[in-house]
């Protein structure tokens, strides 16, 4: 009987336990005190000496933590019992994070090195002033091909894509606002479209376009355009750029309706606590060899115009991955356009992906 | 007297308490979440409007998607598992073949997953060997064939146990019986080891049919998205969309399909051991 008992309250506390555990785990970066700094970045998505660089300047211990998601990124930030010093949300997530009232405004005082951004990418519409957010790193969408694979097609316009010679050729990222907005890009409507008619016959549209579809898949993508297995993808340039260092082949083309133009910027969430070592880490980032040498490690583009000169000359000019201004005239950069909408739009991509069989 | 009942019965009860510790805080109050969160809607009001929207063509289509490939990956397990394991069970070391069935369920499905993209990739071993026979190279990945065959592989090790230790268990003396009395072979087996083998297959089926049903990572790894289960549109629902709303509501319509394959395999296997015995 007693060993019942026991067993009842072992349960107890195994439950108790877990619940402590989970709480200990979500403070992670807790034991912070003063001189710790935690860091919440997308994987791959800084170069690790700079980390090493940054402590040694400053004394600073960075806590350096991953994610892959906008959404799981917010849950964690939303639910507190984290110490996030820094993260790095996309652009519509940094106008849903400011709704939600997890960011804390940036006192430019503090940042002297912003006057190194390209006042092209300031004051944006997802961000005002750029009370809340820097711009870290910026791309396009496009579509990564590989002409040793193909007969002479490009891609200069969407409707390239739907060519009847491209059969089981063209993979798409899992990704509703990507796929669907193609669509929308394709008959010249925004890409942030809340027309339910223009959603309807974009996604009538895409419809069409299953017999050329080979997969519609994730991360893996890269790894296949790498291998030959598929010769055409619908990709953002950061990716497009992996692809293009391992394999010479492939190339990356945004086609001429337009497409969607993404920033990925470093704010300091709610959960901040040791601020004056955030203000350091993002005035450091903003040098211009910082940046320069982070691009160079990423691969993507940085809005950092005085990082430029430090760069290779041939990555800066090239237009696939810094397009000019006219082209940038044809790029729209998503809005939060509520839960409700993005609701909508993935339910006529599944709708989409169900067609194609 | 009086008391010593007493204490039995207190006896008989406490066993239960930490069960139905266990029962009430991981099964009931998870699936109570689930039922609770499936009557709200994205403001946080409450509604029935998930529902109604489950039985909106979209669902409706894919849960008879995800049917038709939980019963394709069941129908092939089975036709491969039952004399995979009748064979094993005439082994001199059975037991050793068995583990060596069982060892690949150790790994983790992601790796094994992986595995196959590489081995059924344009450039992998299979097609490699296809074109060695002048067959040539065939787009094997992402089509229906791939997602089945994968699925099968991963859920055939659950299918052969059961089965295994139906057949295990049979008495062999039964079927010498039937022999003597002069049934043929098939006779034999459709008479008397298929009925008495009948409840490691309905343990089988449940075990293979009701994960399949919501299978969803090797829908997009080895199917790219080419077939869509009620585990894809859970999976978009939370992730994505963040619509814990609907993503309760397609899973409590998803328990509910599970507790009717599990009425309908247990209810007839009562009934068969009920009249079994009344002859």
């Amino acid at each position: 009987m007693k060993s019942l008992i026991r067993g009842a309250l072992l349960i107890i506390i195994a439950a108790a336990v877990l619940m402590i555990v989970n709480a200990q785990l979500a403070k992670s970066g807790a034991q912070a005190g003063g001189n710790t700094l935690t860091v919440y970045n997308w994987g791959e998505y800084i170069d690790p000496d700079l980390i090493k660089q940054f402590e040694k300047e400053t004394g600073i211990n960075v806590i350096y933590e991953t994610f892959d998601s906008n959404e799981g990124m917010m849950g964690k930030i939303e639910q507190g019992g984290t110490s996030y010093d820094i993260t790095v949300p996309s652009e519509y997530m940094v106008e849903m994070m400011r709704k939600k009232d997890l960011l804390i405004p940036l006192d430019y005082s503090k940042i002297p090195n912003m006057k190194n951004i390209d006042p092209y990418f300031e004051d944006l519409p997802f961000d005002p002033k750029n009370k809340y957010s820097i711009p870290y790193f910026w791309g396009t969408l496009g579509i990564a091909y590989n002409p040793s694979l193909l007969e002479g097609q490009t891609f200069e316009s969407w409707d390239d894509v739907w060519d009847p010679s491209l059969k089981q050729e063209v993979v798409l990222v899992d990704s509703a606002r990507e796929v669907i907005g193609m669509g929308l890009n394709s008959l010249g409507y925004s890409l942030n479209s809340t027309d339910p008619r223009e959603l309807r016959e974009a996604t009538d549209k895409l419809k069409t376009l299953s017999p050329n579809i080979k997969a519609v898949i994730g991360d893996e993508v890269t790894q296949m355009m790498m291998n030959n297995e598929a010769a055409v993808s619908l990709i953002w340039s950061g990716q497009a750029a992996d692809m293009m260092s391992e394999n010479e082949d492939i190339t990356y083309v945004v086609p001429e309706e337009g497409s969607n133009l993404w920033f990925d910027n470093i704010v300091i969430p709610r959960t901040v606590k040791n601020i004056d070592g955030a203000y350091k880490f993002i005035d450091f980032m903003l040098r211009p060899e910082v940046a320069a040498q982070n691009a160079d490690y990423v691969g993507y583009s940085t809005p950092n115009l005085k990082a430029l000169d430090f760069m290779d000359p041939e990555v800066t000019s090239d237009e696939r991955y810094y397009p000019d201004e006219e082209a940038r005239g044809h790029l729209e950069v998503y809005k939060d356009l509520g839960l409700e909408m993005l609701g909508f739009y993935n339910e006529l991509f599944l709708e989409f992906k169900m067609d194609m069989k | 007297m009086v008391r010593r009942m007493k204490t039995n019965r207190t006896n008989f009860r406490l066993p239960l308490v930490p069960y139905s510790l266990w029962i009430i805080l991981f099964v009931i109050a998870p699936i109570g979440l689930i039922v609770y969160y499936s009557f709200f809607d994205l403001g946080g009001n409450f509604t029935l409007s998930n529902y109604s929207n489950f039985f909106t063509s979209v669902y409706l289509q894919l849960t008879v998607s995800s049917f038709w490939y939980a019963f394709l990956i069941t129908f092939f397990s089975l036709l491969i598992a039952y004399p995979t394991a009748y064979f094993l069970t005439k082994l001199k070391h059975k037991q050793l073949w068995l583990l060596l069935i069982i060892i690949p369920s150790w790994i983790n499905l992601l790796l094994k997953t992986y595995a196959f993209i590489g081995l059924m990739g344009l450039y992998g071993p299979i097609n490699a060997a296809l074109e060695a026979f002048g067959i040539g190279k065939h787009q094997i990945l992402f089509t229906d064939f791939s997602f089945v065959f994968v699925s099968v592989y991963i859920f055939i090790p659950f299918m052969i146990l059961p089965i295994f230790n139906a057949l295990d268990k049979l008495n062999p003396a039964l079927i010498d019986a039937s022999r003597d009395l002069g049934a043929n072979a098939w006779t034999t087996f459709t008479r008397v080891i298929w009925p008495l083998t009948l409840n490691g297959v309905k343990s089988g089926i449940q075990v293979v049919f009701i994960p399949a049903l919501s299978l969803f990572m090797i829908t997009r790894l080895i199917a790219g998205n080419r077939v869509i289960t009620l585990g894809t549109a859970i999976e978009q629902q939370f992730l994505v969309t963040q619509n814990w709303g609907m993503g309760s509501t397609i899973a409590v319509f998803l328990i509910l399909f599970m507790v009717v394959i599990l009425l309908l395999t247990t209810a007839n296997e009562r009934g068969m051991a009920g009249s079994g015995k009344k002859r």
